[in-house]
């Protein structure tokens, strides 16, 4: 016999699964008494909802679905933040809760919450588990759901008696048949015959690159396909990464606190490739941002995001990997006209500009800028939500690494937990959390997980004692009149540091900002470094 | 612009919230929804009656499609599908007005079904635009109770919307 506690475990070790995070409690306790004797990590996270963003962040790294588990009720509630954001940042993860005893199931009983009705809106799907049976066709269900077509959370809610019934014994599946979840990979042949033709009659081609190129995992040839056209290359928030910063196609993240290459490119192009971008009011304010003749292929593996901000000509429904082979097998040896090339390498020279310095303080464009060159290629730089974030987007000049930030959803306090998420899944890069003193005091919790585990990561908290971000707006659209966005009573965020056991440093420049990363890149211990930001400091 | 989406759904625990949900969330607005049985087991049919313009309803078949359950959508084309929706409707009926009343329901092919000393029950299958026809007809004499299914539809011809 066989209980439905340890038939979780054993679904998560056939997934191949080898770290969850989360927190116990008591309607979830069957299963952590399973874990415990299992080779699968458990991190104890400080509150839920950083279980879900470090599954994200693990998830974005290792390209598989991070694991999160939580208990019923307030532990499933907090979750939901989390959950919602991988939903709008299209990441796969798999959230597990506990829920009370099915007989108990709508008595409002203690800690019980209808998890899988309040995050219908934000899961790709959910379960309500109500057979033990069931179990590993539910997990590997989610898993395939989870982790196919287009990404995105999928939760999993289990009732205590479900955990703790026995039955005679575990199969896990070899296949998943859901009859209404067949999604389409393959790129139309029509349709990239169209776009081919599209591409080939355009003096002024530009491609979009979105999340769903690196979500693909197809970087590398959606790069060769840029170089083999030479056709230039702007990203989404979501996209950053797919080309080198400095790679001379690239022009930058377009949108409202994009680079201004970035818009007018795609402004002037007479043809936009949209690769795997939902173009968001973020990126695409108004359809006016684009040339009225401006033809669009959009290529997306979810059908619903063609057509649903942009209007497109030549919809391509299919995963990028298959659309990229059919684009580079069909396209010859088409290059972009000289004189497109001409124009956008003269754009180029203006992406990256030296802002002006105020005394006493640490420029955080500047530093941002500089940070790559002081860590290795590969490392992965996670931006939190704020001024931080655009300062990092724009500036931070990407090599072989990642750049992970909640670009659709925007949660604050998104970068601490999922950089633990992306060290746990990259032990051997150097991962750098970047985050504003408010977005750093909604993650700090997660200075103890960082600390219990030794996790070698290196956080960068930009203090200007202000929520930048709406202070910005406020200058601009509320008469500056600043409610509520000063940042009275923030503790000393070293002696904070310093009471989790984390080395730490103070910066009032980028002279001495910089010297002390160089001191700290080879060590391999966390580190906190609070830079002194000016508080007028702008986000572009 | 008024369209009927037929809706092929797996029969699980939760379906038809998931539904409802997308159109609420999105901002779309439902007409009529019916749902029941089809001759699959485990497979139900939504049929779904709502407003909207060209892009909105595209959204709506591209987001329904999305939903795991939703095994197929179809939006049935303007006059190529038969629609039916069953009302039940009391009339007030004094005594003197009771051939008048039987006589309309006759002319509308509509039955009685029930017979009280100051009312009737009239029970009527037909596509939305003549059961509005009866209820119009009927109003005069005092309406105490209408109860209306949501509208079921179907393609003409071979035409069929099945797994």
């Amino acid at each position: 016999m066989i209980s439905g506690a340890e038939i979780m475990v054993k679904c998560l070790e056939a997934e191949g699964v080898s770290v969850v995070f989360g927190y116990p409690g008591a309607a979830i306790c069957p299963f952590y008494d399973k874990i415990y004797d299992s080779d699968i990590k458990h991190i104890l996270v400080r509150q839920e909802q950083n279980a879900a963003h470090a599954a994200s962040g693990y998830a974005r790294c290792s390209g598989r679905p991070g694991v999160c588990v939580a208990t019923s009720g307030p532990g499933a509630t907090n979750l939901i933040t989390g959950i919602a954001t991988a939903y709008t940042d299209s990441i796969p993860m798999i959230a597990i809760t506990g829920q009370v005893r099915s007989d108990l199931l709508g008595r409002d009983v203690f800690q019980e919450a209808d998890i899988t009705g309040a995050c219908e809106p934000f899961v790709k799907h959910s379960y309500l588990v109500s057979k033990t049976e069931d179990l590993p066709r539910v997990f590997k269900e989610a898993f395939h759901i989870a982790s196919t077509g287009r990404q995105g959370p999928v939760l999993i809610d289990i009732p205590m008696d479900i955990q703790t019934n026995e039955i005679e014994e575990f199969v896990y599946p070899d296949s998943v048949n859901i009859i209404g979840y067949k999604p389409n990979t393959k790129g139309h042949a029509i349709q990239v015959k169209r776009a081919i033709d599209a591409i080939k009659a355009s003096k002024r081609p530009l491609i979009v690159s979105g999340g769903g190129v690196l979500s693909s995992g197809v970087k590398l040839k959606f790069q060769d396909f840029a170089l083999k056209t030479r056709i230039p290359v702007i990203s989404t928030m979501m996209g950053i990464g797919v080309m080198p910063s400095e790679h001379e196609l690239y022009l930058g993240m377009l949108g409202t606190h994009g680079k201004a290459v970035a818009n007018r490119a795609l402004h002037e192009a007479d043809l936009v490739i949209v690769c795997g971008a939902r173009l968001g009011d973020r990126a695409v304010a108004a359809p006016h941002q684009m040339s009225e003749n401006t033809t669009v292929i959009h290529i997306d593996i979810d059908p619903a995001e063609i057509g649903k901000n942009v209007k497109t000509e030549i919809p391509i429904v299919g995963d990028m990997r298959n659309v990229l082979d059919m684009l580079v097998e069909n396209i010859g040896d088409y290059t972009v006209p000289e004189q497109w090339q001409e124009t956008v390498k003269t754009w180029k020279k203006d992406l990256f500009k030296t802002p002006p310095v105020f005394e006493g303080y640490v420029e955080p464009r500047t530093l941002v800028s500089h940070l790559s060159a002081m860590f290795r290629s590969k490392a992965i730089l996670v931006a939190d939500v704020g001024q931080n974030q655009i300062w990092c987007a724009n500036n931070f000049r990407i090599r072989e690494g990642r750049f992970l930030t909640t670009g659709g959803m925007g949660t604050m306090g998104y970068s601490i937990p999922a950089a633990v998420g992306a060290k746990f899944a990259r032990p051997d890069r150097d991962v750098i959390a970047i985050c504003g003193d408010g977005s750093f005091q909604m993650g700090m919790n997660e200075l103890a997980t960082i600390a219990g585990n030794n996790l070698n990561i290196k956080i960068i908290i930009m203090r200007n004692s202000r929520l930048g971000m709406v202070r910005e707006l406020q200058d601009k659209n509320y008469e500056g009149r600043h409610s509520a966005t000063i940042l009275q009573g923030d503790p000393d965020f070293l002696t904070i540091a310093k009471a989790y056991g984390i080395d730490c440093a103070e910066a009032s420049s980028n002279e001495e900002a910089e010297n002390i990363i160089k001191g700290i890149v080879d060590s391999d211990k966390p580190f906190i470094l609070v830079c002194n930001v000016y508080p007028d400091t702008p986000s572009i | 612009m008024q369209y009927t989406l037929s809706i092929l759904v797996e029969n699980q625990a939760g379906v038809l919230s998931k539904i409802s949900g997308l159109f609420s969330r999105r901002g779309f607005n439902i007409d009529s929804l019916a749902v029941g049985v089809t001759n699959t087991p485990g497979v139900s049919r939504i049929t779904i009656v709502a407003n909207g313009d060209e892009y909105v309803v595209e959204q709506l078949e591209k987001q329904l499609n999305k939903l795991i359950p939703v095994i197929k959508v179809k939006r049935l084309n303007d006059g190529e599908f038969i629609s039916r929706e069953l009302i039940l409707i009391k009339v007030h009926c004094a005594a003197a007005k009771r051939a008048e009343i039987i006589k309309t329901a006759e002319i509308m092919q509509a039955k009685i079904v029930d017979v009280a000393p100051s009312c009737v029950t009239i029970e009527y299958c037909e596509c939305a635009n003549r059961v509005n026809t009866l209820i119009d007809l009927l109003k005069p004499y005092g309406i105490r109770e209408i109860v209306r299914t949501g509208t079921v539809a179907i393609d003409r011809g071979t035409a069929s919307v099945s797994v």
